[in-house]
């Protein structure tokens, strides 16, 4: 059995055993949060971490999927087995013709663009309020069912949202082995040489966006419909960020650092009510240190840590022998 | 005509404060290639350490000014040694990354200090407004406007005429051919980030009159001035002046013939359609792949 596959398992069998002893609701519901940000993380990750571009707009399709989603199920009653797809086609739709002009910047630029299309669809959010309801924000919104089983909230929520978290894990996870993995690290590396040998940057970069952005839509779609409620500001600036901090924080290029980024940021602020007035302070803070001291990320800056300490005891054996 | 005049009045008075903005992350960016998402906290804090130095303690209005600013000044320092400097490996992400965490300390800190509560302060001088054209103009624009062209005037001596200024051309330009050259490109970085510390403690001290000063006003600001450095083409001064302007005239005359919801969304309209038609903005001159 591939290693992959064993870490898979371990992870799976710690989700089922987790969703299947909480009993306190609020601990399934953080659970799930942290199952949607996962989701976000995951999409972005393709990006920044696998192909090597920055997107500060990312929340802009997390909210495109949770308010079309909404709209299409709240104002025109649809059932939102058929406004899901409808969302997620749209967030590619979206994705497709944002990132044709967007991908061809770099750096700064890249990250630039992204943020003036993320800043203008919360702006949208806000004030299309005949839609949207404004920055009041969209109520009403019915739950996921299967039949008679409500699949929204307390533990159906949880296994829902987690099963689809599986599920993108093992599609990224074959994306990253295979051919079209490849080319995007090698964009990642260097997107001239890649290109020297035959990989289509351009097109590649934008089928990747693409790609993130139906996925950050997908966890925007379970984000309404588990919560009944949106509003523009879980789809603002400040949100794009975290996005990016779980990716960065958790460590780049690693699908399980998106999770670890997802759910220690998740906690973070739950953690973080005890300093009260403080936590805005600590919580920046925080960003900044893991940034300045472990710029690789918390997973890897703690294991290449591990492996200097490994390495100075290996030193030191063989002249405490002597 | 008139109300033409008068959007045009107020889309001049926030495009100076814009161009201030904007200046400081062109300025930072030519001598340091960062960008520093937390300039929009420096004017948070210029303005609201104004509020207290001027209605809180009394003191004099040009020695508040002085000291609000020295304030900010003193938190540009603190940040570019504490947070850029020992930063091993500089790669935009994580730079960005370190910048928004910098922002959302500043802007705890700036809770901490004065509250969730919005503060006003008077404008420097009478409040009648002069009417020109049917159109009224507050005598705060004229000090804005006034302070951001002696301050482009005094920057613009500062690079050509100083021996310091050239330096630090001459480290925007290559900087390690101007280390070898004797200069101090580690100094002058930090009087970079210094000198665009000082310039957004400016912006915030001049707009805190016309404006509800709190500890979450900065954000936005900063965004827009730096939309206003794209616009005009990041690293040129002349091109922050030009887009600071511009924004803020635009974005008066969006907000008055369409609607104020608008507003917000302008700026990165403006931003993306630069993005899209000419990255290097307009007067810029520099080839986008500088990294």
């Amino acid at each position: 059995m591939k290693r992959s596959h064993v870490r898979t398992l371990i992870f799976l069998a710690l989700v089922l055993g987790w969703g299947a002893f909480a009993r306190n609701p609020y601990h399934l519901q953080l659970l799930a949060v942290i199952g949607v940000h996962t989701l976000l993380a995951l999409g972005l990750n393709l990006l920044m971490g696998f192909a090597g571009q920055i997107s500060l707009g990312h929340a802009a399709f997390y909210g495109i999927g949770a308010y079309a989603s909404g709209v299409l199920t709240v104002h025109l009653g649809w059932s939102p087995w058929v406004a899901g797809p409808a969302a997620l086609a749209l967030a590619a739709a979206v994705a497709l013709v944002v990132g044709l002009p967007t991908l061809r910047l770099t750096g700064y630029y890249l990250g630039m663009g992204t943020l003036g299309f993320g800043m203008i669809v919360y702006v949208l959010f806000r004030e299309w309020s005949g839609l949207t309801g404004g920055a009041s924000g969209l109520v009403g919104i019915p739950p996921l069912c299967l039949g008679p089983i409500e699949l929204s909230s307390g533990r159906n929520g949880f296994w829902l949202i987690w099963l689809v978290v599986l599920a993108n894990f093992l599609l990224c996870e074959r994306l990253i082995d295979s051919r079209m993995g490849r080319a995007l690290r090698a964009i990642h590396d260097s997107e001239r040489a890649a290109a020297a040998v035959g990989v289509d940057t351009a097109r590649l970069k934008v089928m990747v966006f693409v790609l993130s952005a139906v996925m950050a839509a997908l966890a925007g779609f379970l984000y309404a419909h588990m919560m009944s409620f949106i509003s523009p500001s879980s789809f603002d600036f400040m949100v794009s960020i975290r996005v990016v901090t779980m990716v960065v924080i958790g460590g780049m290029a690693s699908v399980w650092g998106a999770l670890f980024g997802a759910a220690l940021l998740t906690m973070l602020p739950e953690w973080l009510h005890v300093f009260a007035d403080y936590e805005m302070m600590v919580y920046g803070l925080i960003l900044m240190v893991v940034m300045i001291f472990l710029p690789q990320g918390l997973t890897r800056g703690v294991m290449d840590l591990y492996e200097r300490w490994q390495r100075s005891l290996d030193r030191s054996r063989p002249s405490a022998q002597s | 005509m008139q109300e033409l005049l008068q959007y045009l009045f107020s889309g001049i008075a926030n495009g100076a404060i814009y161009a201030v903005i904007a200046l400081g992350f062109s300025m930072l960016y030519l001598a340091t290639e960062l960008i520093n998402f937390a300039q929009g906290e420096f004017v948070m804090l210029g303005a609201l350490s104004f509020v207290t130095f001027w209605t809180g303690f009394q003191l004099p209005l040009g020695l508040a000014f002085f000291l609000a600013v020295l304030v900010v000044a003193a938190f540009g320092v603190l940040f570019e040694r504490l947070a850029i400097r020992p930063v091993r490996k500089p790669q935009p992400i994580t730079l960005i990354i370190i910048t928004v965490g910098a922002s959302i300390l500043l802007r705890g800190i700036g809770m901490l200090t004065w509250g969730k509560d919005s503060y006003s302060v008077p404008p420097f001088s009478h409040n009648e407004p002069l009417v020109i054209g049917g159109a009224a103009l507050l005598p705060q624009s004229l000090w804005i406007v006034g302070i951001v062209l002696v301050l482009m005037v005094a920057l613009q001596l500062f690079h050509k005429r100083t021996l310091t200024g050239k330096a630090m051309q001459a480290c925007a330009i290559h900087r390690q051919a101007a280390w070898l050259l004797g200069i101090p490109s580690d100094l002058m970085a930090l009087l970079a980030f210094v000198l665009s510390a000082v310039l957004g403690a400016v912006a915030g001290v001049i707009i805190a009159p016309i404006t509800m000063c709190g500890y979450d006003m900065g954000t936005m600001l900063g965004l827009r001035g730096f939309c206003a450095a794209m616009l005009g083409g990041l690293g040129s001064t002349w091109g922050a002046v030009v887009g600071g302007f511009l924004l803020g005239i635009l974005e008066a005359l969006g907000v008055g013939y369409i609607s104020s919801g608008i507003k917000d969304a302008i700026a990165f309209l403006l931003l993306l359609l630069i993005l899209y038609a000419r990255p290097s903005g307009i007067l810029g001159t520099q080839a986008v792949h500088r990294f």
